[in-house]
């Protein structure tokens, strides 16, 4: 019978939930790596067992530890993280240039082929990879090279790169998303990018639809159909079906259209998971109801899922990569909160119920289908 | 309480053993219990010591000073006999209490909530 694994990064250590392909019983192991936050853990598709992950403190910086045995024992691979060349500036919240300057990985993203190579979206923005396992990485330059870089501007939690998306059916695809400059694309394998933005209107920049400058929170795509993605933006969710060259709004009948995560259902291109947030100021869900949204149709109509979600007196956050979905037929959807609770749904987000209450507040949710 | 100075007149022994503390992550990082005993040549200084210890513990590296510039990251302060070390030049001699391994030297991590 099949497993999962579910990979969960807080602000104070890493945490491993296992269980059977029931989603009913679960065993937690952790805190891993204990009072460090982790920001990101994922496994390589290609062999399970290896598992990166991104710890770092403010006091003592950033380390990658590495796993070859599924999560049960750690060892500290690369963690020297250099700019390629004169590192330039970018923009501070100010507007005036700001030197870019290495603060911690935010999310790893192993490859789709090769458990050795590994990338790494780090703060201030720029994509890494390592094709040793992690003990050396290396800047693709040609992302913070290719002419938007000084006009990039941080977000509320940093100048992040926070999403890494590989394309299985063209192996040189890569889209990456940055919080606040926007969603870049490169068709060859890194070496140069284009910033592919058009369609997003951001009211808190001067030139509503400008090239750069949108706050991105988080994008996702189904492996099917690689050349839909799906966004959640600062305000507004977000559509494109020609591999972000264009994008067309989905918010639909949201209650609030501002939020963090954003999913695709494993066997339903068209089913698409959102936690609307209160606003950018408000970061609770509206009326202090938990709830999960759901479209079938691929943005537009969405319906609320509340089964076994808190719905009242609830004020806690989901943050960007907090929500993951697993491959079993029964599709498993699975998303963390500042709160300290991991939620499973085992049937496609019907019923909900907490993995664990209590952990640190949740960085990260990533799931594992195991044989 | 020691009072120990730099004496840059003392003649610099061969080899100086080193005491050096670490806080409570770095341990673990390490996986050491304890106080780490260094072989440090020279007069010890500060540099020498971490060099020492990250050559001992190469996970440590970056963790304590920055890997490209060396210097010591913000949110980390070295002590030694009641004193701040921090700001001294990194190629200061030790106390010569630290380097007779009378007192350890500390890394510790600053105070800045939890």
């Amino acid at each position: 019978m099949s497993r999962v694994r579910v990979l969960v990064g807080t602000r104070k250590g890493a945490f491993i939930l296992t269980s059977d392909g029931k989603r009913e019983q679960w065993e937690v192991s952790g805190p891993h790596f204990a009072g460090w936050e982790v920001y990101h853990l994922k496994g390589s598709p290609v062999d399970p067992d290896r598992i990166y992950a991104s710890q770092s403190t403010a006091w003592f910086g950033q380390l990658i530890q590495r796993s070859d045995d599924g999560g049960a024992n750690w060892r500290p691979v690369g963690n020297e993280f250099a700019y390629e060349g004169e590192a330039g500036t970018h923009q501070f919240y100010d507007g005036t240039p700001q030197p870019w300057k290495f603060n911690r990985v935010w999310h790893l993203e192993p490859s789709l082929t090769d458990p050795d190579t590994v990338y790494a979206g780090v703060e201030d923005a720029a994509l890494f990879r390592s094709d040793d396992g992690g003990q050396t990485w290396h800047e693709l330059p040609g992302l913070r090279g290719h002419g938007s870089g000084p006009q990039w501007q941080p977000g509320a939690g940093g100048l992040c790169l926070h999403t890494i998306l590989l394309d299985p059916r063209q192996s040189g695809r890569i889209t990456v998303a940055i919080s606040a400059a926007g969603t870049f694309r490169s068709d060859d394998s890194g070496k140069t990018w284009q910033a592919i933005n058009r369609g997003l209107r951001s009211e808190g920049i001067p030139d509503e639809d400008a090239e750069v400058g949108h706050c991105v929170h988080h994008i996702a795509m189904h492996p099917d159909r690689p050349d839909t993605l799906f966004m959640q933006k600062h305000w507004d969710v977000m559509r494109s079906d020609d591999g972000g060259d264009t994008w067309r709004e989905v918010s639909g009948d949201l209650p609030t259209d501002f939020g963090f995560v954003i999913d695709v259902h494993a066997h339903e291109p068209e089913t698409v998971y959102v936690v609307p947030i209160k606003s950018d100021s408000e970061h609770f869900p509206p009326d202090g109801r938990l709830r999960v949204y759901r479209s079938r149709t691929g943005g537009g109509e969405w319906e609320p899922l509340t089964n076994g979600l808190p719905q009242r007196d609830c004020y806690v956050n989901v943050l960007r990569d907090a929500m993951a979905v697993d491959r079993l037929e029964d599709c498993g959807v699975y998303f963390g909160t500042t709160g300290g609770q991991v939620y499973v749904s085992a049937d496609s987000g019907g019923t909900w119920a907490p993995i664990v209450r209590d952990l640190p507040p949740v960085l990260s949710v990533e799931v594992q289908t195991l044989p | 309480m020691s009072t120990d100075t730099p004496d840059p007149g003392t003649p610099s022994p061969e080899t100086a053993m080193v005491r050096v503390v670490l806080p409570a992550h770095l341990r673990r990082l390490a996986q050491v219990d304890g106080e780490v005993r260094l072989s440090v040549t020279g007069r010890p200084t500060q540099r020498s010591v971490l060099d020492a210890l990250e050559a001992r513990y190469p996970m440590l590296r970056g963790t304590i000073r920055d890997h490209a510039t060396q210097r010591r990251r913000a949110f980390v302060r070295f002590f030694a006999c009641e004193r701040d070390l921090s700001h001294e030049p990194p190629d200061a001699p030790l106390p010569a209490s630290v380097a007779d391994g009378t007192e350890p030297y500390l890394v510790v991590g600053a105070m800045a909530g939890g």
